[in-house]
């Protein structure tokens, strides 16, 4: 028996909702980065589940393209991240409150 | 009946992955439950017949923005966060429940409609998840977003250069710290 399309949609507001908790609680900016690569996970799964349960492919295209976009993000986000960690020496978030320099 | 099973054992992997990505303190901890996580959803989609999305998400997610991740982490040299409580441990007793309580909004809604949803599996001969079919959708029917999304890894590529691009002239900043 195939599991239904309500148990991958359930898992995937898991993901999310962990995913949400990741990048409220933490305090370390690339562990935040990676709560929202959980996020983005969860919604490439339910875009996949529905794409084979309504038999459409255009689903599948689409994470496609969130993959590509979540690579260019997580490469401009942490050269960033580099870049503030040489002037301030810390990526804690709360740390990083002033925008001078 | 190999599909329940392993859609629970993969289900399973993933989330226990990903509570473990949201409580290690060490940040290297952290990125490997997520490359376990990826793995686990990638079987996931094998599941579902996306065979051609199971092995992009291994090659790009797990292989290429995972070791990124780590890459960064070794070159900054980050010791362990500090324990959640220490500051702000109010916030994020906060921020936990006001995610559990959407959690529970968003389930039930999704829990009521998509149960609704349940159109037969169209079988109309064509597969999904092949790379035929997706390749021909992708140049034919979504070629404007395949050229947008090579822009858009044009602009990333621009941005990281010039973001870490440092002039052999310039004095580089570490050097002016105290």
């Amino acid at each position: 028996m195939h599991p239904s399309l309500t148990h991958y949609i359930g898992l995937s507001v898991i993901l999310f909702c962990i995913g949400i908790v990741g990048v409220l609680v933490r305090r370390n900016a690339i562990v935040i980065f990676m709560s929202i690569e959980l996020m983005l996970n969860a919604a490439n799964l339910a875009f996949v589940a529905f794409s084979t349960h309504l038999g459409d492919t255009s689903g599948q295209i689409f994470v496609f393209f969130v993959m590509a976009v979540a690579a260019a993000e997580v490469a401009i986000g942490l050269a960033i991240l580099v870049n503030v960690f040489n002037i301030r020496r810390s990526i804690h978030v709360d740390e990083i409150d002033s925008m001078k320099g | 009946m190999l599909q329940n099973a392993l859609f629970f054992v993969l289900g399973g992997v993933v989330v226990i992955s990903a509570l473990c990505v949201i409580y290690f303190r060490n940040p290297i901890y952290s990125a490997l439950a997520l490359v376990t996580a990826l793995f686990a959803v990638a079987g996931l989609f094998i599941i579902l017949e996306a065979y051609f999305v199971a092995a992009v998400q291994v090659i790009v997610y797990a292989g290429a923005i995972m070791v990124l991740f780590l890459f960064v982490i070794m070159l900054l040299n980050l010791g362990d966060e500090e324990s959640l409580e220490d500051r702000l441990s109010w916030a994020k007793r906060v921020a936990v429940v006001i995610a559990s309580l959407f959690f529970a909004e968003v389930f039930y809604i999704t829990i009521k409609l998509v149960g609704s949803v349940n159109a037969p599996k169209v079988t109309s001969g064509q597969p999904v998840g092949d790379p035929k079919t997706i390749g021909e959708l992708l140049f034919t029917k979504f070629l404007l977003p395949f050229e947008v999304a090579s822009l858009i890894l044009l602009a990333a590529l621009i941005g990281v250069i010039t973001l870490v691009h440092r002039r052999s002239d310039e004095r580089s900043h570490t050097s002016s710290d105290t």
